[in-house]
């Protein structure tokens, strides 16, 4: 969707005012903490996968989205994935009540602390054994389909319609696009480097280059 | 949720709790009541990611990147299985991509769609990579961004952004400050900041590293 996350290319968002890497701490205030714990606690559930929930914070008012923090973002993309994965009620929500006992299935796949290290020192990885042909090869010359879907797509504004060189094949990943919307299917994974003039114009500087992971439905031969 | 403040860092933590505080007691409450989570698992995940994960992890990785050639080999062609070798391995990592800036090249790493990191090698990503300033301008203008972080990049090296818009997660491979010449794998992850891992810095010459 061409949501307010798809900010690459933007102008008018400010300076970027740093805070001093060695005085910087991890979270800001408490809240940040169990909103952060919150998020990926509530993924052992299973209801969503981490592309869904990139898509439920995408779905905001578009001047909501810049406008929040961070973790404001990602407090709205949760209330809204526990509402919709039918987790929590909207009245649940509001109340910060439960309306009925609590669910025994429900409570077995809880994330308890003792499984937190082994659950992310494992992860979740994309890359899927599957046999399937790739469409282009490293030196390949590609265009980036313009699609405008309403849905979650990784194929940013500022890439779509241009061209650029595959550089590598990252092989048969989770395809992202599909999995927001509940459908694991794989395709291959390019690396695709653009010069900073295709993207940008004259204006940028002739040795600059961006390089952005698209997968093949995002391209189509030069 | 239109009118709740801005959570900066110069939130003034003697206030009374404001409405997204309050907003976010009352869905972790919710949460534990309805057997949906478990704090001591939530306090766990703010532990790990507070106190254990952090840039000291992927600085040990670029030290020993500096002083062992054959690691440096493995980890340019192999990157996830040469940094789980050090034990940096899991979520937000588990397809690392490591980039080598070289005196023809600057690689900087930005993620424009949301904020994907390289968690276990840098920990969790500061506010600044995360905020729309640094996410719009990184690939239409990063010499502008270098320039901000006070990076100088002459206008004959290339400068490649990497957009982080798959489970591809990169880390950038700064250059081994001069003057560093027989140094110890310790002392070099000492000039090794998370920001010259992102690539909007250089590591720390041994004469910056005097000063702090």
């Amino acid at each position: 969707m061409n949501g307010g996350h798809d900010l690459g290319g933007m102008h008018g968002l400010g300076p970027i005012d740093a805070e001093p890497e060695a005085s910087e701490p991890v979270f800001h205030a408490d809240w940040e903490r169990r909103v952060f714990a919150m998020t990926l606690a509530c993924a052992s559930h299973g209801r969503w996968t981490i592309d869904g929930s990139r898509h439920a914070r995408e779905r905001q008012n578009p001047a909501d989205y810049i406008r929040h923090s961070y973790f404001e973002n990602w407090l709205a993309g949760l209330e809204k994935l526990l509402v919709e994965s039918e987790l929590v009620t909207a009245e649940e929500l509001a109340q910060g009540q439960p309306a009925g006992p609590v669910d025994a299935a429900q409570a077995e796949r809880v994330l308890k602390a003792d499984k937190v290290e082994p659950a992310m020192t494992k992860g979740g990885p994309t890359l899927m054994d599957v046999p399937l042909e790739p469409r282009f090869r490293p030196g390949d010359r590609v265009h980036v389909r313009n699609i405008n879907p309403t849905g979650h797509t990784r194929s940013p504004r500022y890439a779509r319609g241009k061209f650029g060189t595959v550089e590598v094949d990252h092989g048969v990943h989770v395809f992202a696009d599909k999995s927001a919307h509940g459908t694991r299917e794989g395709q291959h994974l390019y690396g695709v480097r653009f010069a900073a003039q295709e993207l940008w114009g004259t204006d940028a500087s002739a040795h600059d280059s961006v390089r952005i992971d698209l997968w093949d439905d995002h391209l189509e031969p030069a | 949720m239109n009118d709740t403040p801005r959570a900066d860092h110069d939130h003034d933590h003697t206030e009374p709790p404001s409405d997204l505080e309050l907003r976010v007691k009352s869905l972790e409450s919710l949460l534990v009541d309805k057997g949906l989570v478990d704090p001591e698992a939530l306090d766990a995940l703010i532990d790990r990611y507070e106190h254990k994960v952090g840039p000291r992890n992927g600085a040990q990785v670029v030290a020993k990147a500096w002083t062992d050639p054959e690691f440096k080999a493995w980890l340019l062609e192999d990157p996830t299985a040469a940094i789980e070798s050090l034990g940096f391995t899991g979520r937000q990592g588990e397809h690392m991509v490591v980039v080598e800036n070289t005196p023809e090249r600057h690689n900087m790493v930005v993620c424009t769609l949301c904020s994907c990191y390289p968690w276990p090698t840098l920990g969790l990503p500061p506010v600044w990579y995360k905020s729309a300033p640094y996410r719009s301008r990184a690939v239409i203008d990063p010499r502008g961004v270098l320039r901000e972080f006070g990076t100088e990049v002459s206008e004959e090296v290339e400068i490649r952004v990497w957009d982080s818009t798959s489970e591809m997660r990169y880390l950038v491979l700064p250059e081994r400050p001069a003057g560093t010449e027989g140094w110890s794998e310790a002392d070099l992850a000492r000039l090794v900041t998370r920001n010259s891992m992102i690539g909007v810095e250089k590591a720390k010459s041994p004469a910056e590293l005097d000063q702090t």
